[in-house]
């Protein structure tokens, strides 16, 4: 069946197009893209997307999906719902599951379950060592043969450098992305919150900005050393940014994100109240560090955003700040995050959007290039700009509703989703 | 009804500086009746008052309880496990199951930061603070400003040297922004190790050499070193904290001839300070041991509506 989407302002930087046309989609690709009222339909649904904004489907390369073993948080199936309801085409999740992915058995469940229960498309990342133990390698080919993308002891960082050298030449072998969350343990032990103020303030331990700078620098050096692709994960702090501008301009294989939560929330936004659902790792840092993040943003030393979706139970997150888990969720705030905070103001324009969310995280990963031409894959996000929505006044889609971002008046929303050409997001309501 | 500006006492921000003032002139009331043979008044007759304490405490909790008692209220210790991960019931749960028993004031002393604003959520009842974590302490900071007002007769241009464990610190967190905010100096005395990382935030300044500084100031508040924190090595050796920090008979000949020490209790004798200075005249730890129990007395009469009774004469 064939689908003519009508009307659209359509944005591609690759193609350099930012235009009103319509598009024909048939058998999962685009058949045709022309001008408005050029294409013309056979037989088939046309969709009228007129003040709409129609980009290449988003993909959030940072999301726990929870399963297996944690499925009273999220599962895959509502965590597909989640992205599709927030714009995204495609999600990776991290392996901190129980059990840990970190063989290609894990792998081969989780991409076999997402095909069975979710429209959104789910890659894969395998842990880096086994059972993020940062003691000893996983299976790293097992998983890469499994459908694994990229390695990744999220959650935790690996601690000892020797064991990081070893698991980024290994990882080079199958020719994709280390993915690095930076956090050295001897110095953020029991941190809660950035130190600094805030820390002073509210009694709380700190995690200082030292230890995620500490970490980035080591990986950036090694990643020169075992000439493996590095990607660092939520950059929080103003001084990792420096770094990693510095090794790109070195011409290191070297990336980043930032996440919507380290952009638009601050330290200065705990008060007295203690609210656990602003607990992060990294934490939140200065307003200082999340103006140098979005000016990274613009001048490309931030390569994506991506959200670090993190859901807890309500149980969970109902303790004392100290026993609380960290994160927030953010699959269906992350775009209209992004267009509240920096689209919107000009302080990033539409392309910049989907180079960030999109094309780049794509890059990276090496997922096949989606654009808005003739033969390419048809994972479409379409977005309406306009829209006024409160942060769960309806519920989500997550299972879990510790969202950061909670009451919250943010502008413009993802309407219509298409994944292969079908619609996982129609209208605003997700299909299948 | 409270007659404070505030419902609660979670941090001593909640109080205004008329605030602090007429609990310590309300204090100071109620040290004259615990000078009597019979002390106890009739004020919170038929009040249940609730200690709450979640973390191990003889002193601040005995001072609670005699406090309750003497304003004949109701007194009741519901001693639990500190978190829900150890004992299964959440700290919401037990402030609801205290809520529905229509308790008037609860007292929390919890060892986690913020536990205190969690049970304003899910009580009615008045919660007073008995410290928590390593946030705040404000009944100490109470009865510290009580002390230190009865010595010199005001709090203003005195000049506090708060000395120790500055980060770990609950006392110097409620202590320290209130001495600013009447019009005291506070340097917080330290090692680097043993500093938050921005003391300028509670409104101290900071030194690290106490000999250089030590002729300065009117008080001397010496923090206690917890034996817990030395497995973190914030300094090397007991014996070279006491070398550099403790106050001695060397460091008391060497204050100024009028200046008072000033301790939260209890002491590590040979450690902060050594017996000369537990004992001497010029440290007022037990005078504010004395003082905590009508500091406290006041406290909860002017949070349960001081108007109600009136004070006994």
């Amino acid at each position: 069946m064939a689908l003519l989407l009508k009307g659209a302002r359509c944005v591609d930087p690759l193609l350099g197009l930012d235009g009103v046309r319509d598009i024909l989609v048939r058998d999962g690709r685009i058949v045709e893209i022309g001008e408005a009222g050029t294409v013309t339909l056979p037989k088939g649904q046309t969709i009228d997307l007129s003040g709409k904004v129609l980009v290449p489907g988003l993909v959030d390369m940072h999301v726990h999906l929870r399963e297996p073993g944690q499925e009273y948080k999220e599962d895959i199936a509502s965590g597909g719902r989640a992205a599709a309801r927030g714009g995204f085409t495609t999600v990776l999740a991290m392996p901190n599951t129980l059990p840990i992915c970190d063989r290609g058995s894990a792998v081969t469940f989780v991409l076999d379950r997402a095909r069975e229960v979710t429209r959104t498309r789910v890659s894969v990342a395998g842990s880096l060592t086994r059972g993020l133990m940062g003691e000893a390698l996983a299976e790293m080919g097992d998983m890469a043969h499994a459908g694994a993308i990229a390695f990744t002891d999220d959650g935790r960082g690996v601690q000892d450098a020797s064991m990081m050298r070893r698991a980024m030449d290994y990882a080079r072998t199958f020719d994709v992305p280390v993915l690095s969350h930076c956090q050295d343990e001897t110095l953020s032990r029991g941190g809660v919150v950035n130190e600094g103020l805030v820390s002073t303030r509210l009694g709380l331990t700190g995690w200082p900005a030292a230890a995620e700078e500490i970490q980035i620098a080591r990986d950036i050096v090694l990643s020169e050393l075992t000439s493996c692709a590095l990607h660092l994960q939520h950059v929080s702090t103003a001084a990792g940014v420096e770094l990693v501008r510095a090794a790109k301009a070195k011409g290191l294989s070297v990336s980043c994100e930032v996440t919507p939560h380290h952009l638009f929330l601050s330290e200065d936004d705990l008060d007295e109240s203690y609210d656990t659902k602003l607990k992060m790792n990294p934490p939140l840092r200065t307003r200082d560090d999340c103006a140098l993040l979005i000016e990274a943003l613009r001048d490309g030393t931030v390569d994506c955003i991506a959200s670090d979706h993190a859901p807890h139970a309500a149980h969970e997150k109902a303790l004392e700040f100290e026993l609380a888990p960290f994160g927030t969720t953010g699959l269906e705030t992350s775009l209209a995050l992004v267009l509240t905070h920096l689209v919107r103001p000009g302080i990033l324009d539409w392309t910049d959007l989907v180079r960030l969310m999109a094309h780049n995280p794509r890059r990276i990963l090496g997922l096949p290039e989606v654009s808005l031409k003739a033969h390419a894959i048809a994972d479409l996000t379409v977005i309406d700009p306009v829209c006024e929505w409160t942060v769960g006044e309806d519920g989500f889609e997550s299972k879990s509703a510790n969202s950061a971002f909670v009451g919250q008046t943010l502008t413009g929303r993802a309407t219509h989703v298409f994944v292969g050409g079908f619609a996982s997001l129609e209208d605003g309501k997700v299909v299948a | 009804m409270s007659t404070l500006s505030s419902k609660h006492l979670l941090t001593m921000s909640d109080l205004s500086c008329e605030d602090i003032y007429s609990i310590l002139n309300t204090a100071r009331t109620f040290k004259v009746v615990n000078d009597r043979a019979i002390k106890k008044l009739p004020t919170l007759r038929g009040r249940t008052v609730v200690n709450l304490f979640l973390e191990p405490s003889t002193r601040t909790r005995t001072s609670f309880e005699i406090a309750a008692k003497r304003l004949s209220a109701d007194g009741i210790n519901f001693a639990a496990s500190a978190s829900a991960t150890t004992k299964g019931e959440s700290l919401i749960d037990t402030a609801q199951t205290l809520d529905a028993m229509d308790c008037d004031l609860v007292v929390i002393r919890h060892r986690y930061a913020g536990a205190p604003h969690t049970l304003t959520q899910h009580m009615r009842a008045h919660i007073i603070n008995g410290g928590d974590g390593k946030h705040q302490h404000p009944t100490q900071a109470l009865l510290d400003l009580f002390t230190m007002r009865e010595h010199f007769g005001h709090i203003q241009n005195l000049n506090v040297a708060i000395v120790g464990d500055i980060a770990h610190s609950r006392v110097f967190g409620s202590l320290a922004p209130a001495l600013v905010a009447l019009g005291a100096q506070v340097t917080a005395i330290a090692p680097p190790t043993l500093l938050p990382a921005r003391p300028d935030a509670l409104g101290a300044q900071i030194a690290s050499r106490l000999d250089e500084v030590i002729a300065d100031f009117d008080v001397i508040y010496m923090l206690r070193i917890q034996q817990e924190r030395i497995e973190e090595s914030p300094f090397p050796s007991l014996r070279e904290y006491a070398m550099l920090y403790g106050i001695n008979a060397s460091r008391l000949a060497r204050m100024k001839p009028d200046a008072i020490i000033m301790h939260p209790g209890p002491v590590n004798r040979g450690v902060e300070l050594s017996s000369e200075a537990v004992d001497t005249a010029r440290n007022l730890l037990l005078y504010q041991v004395n003082a905590g129990v009508a500091v406290r007395m006041a406290l909860m009469y002017l949070l349960l509506g001081g108007e109600q009774d009136g004070l006994a004469a």
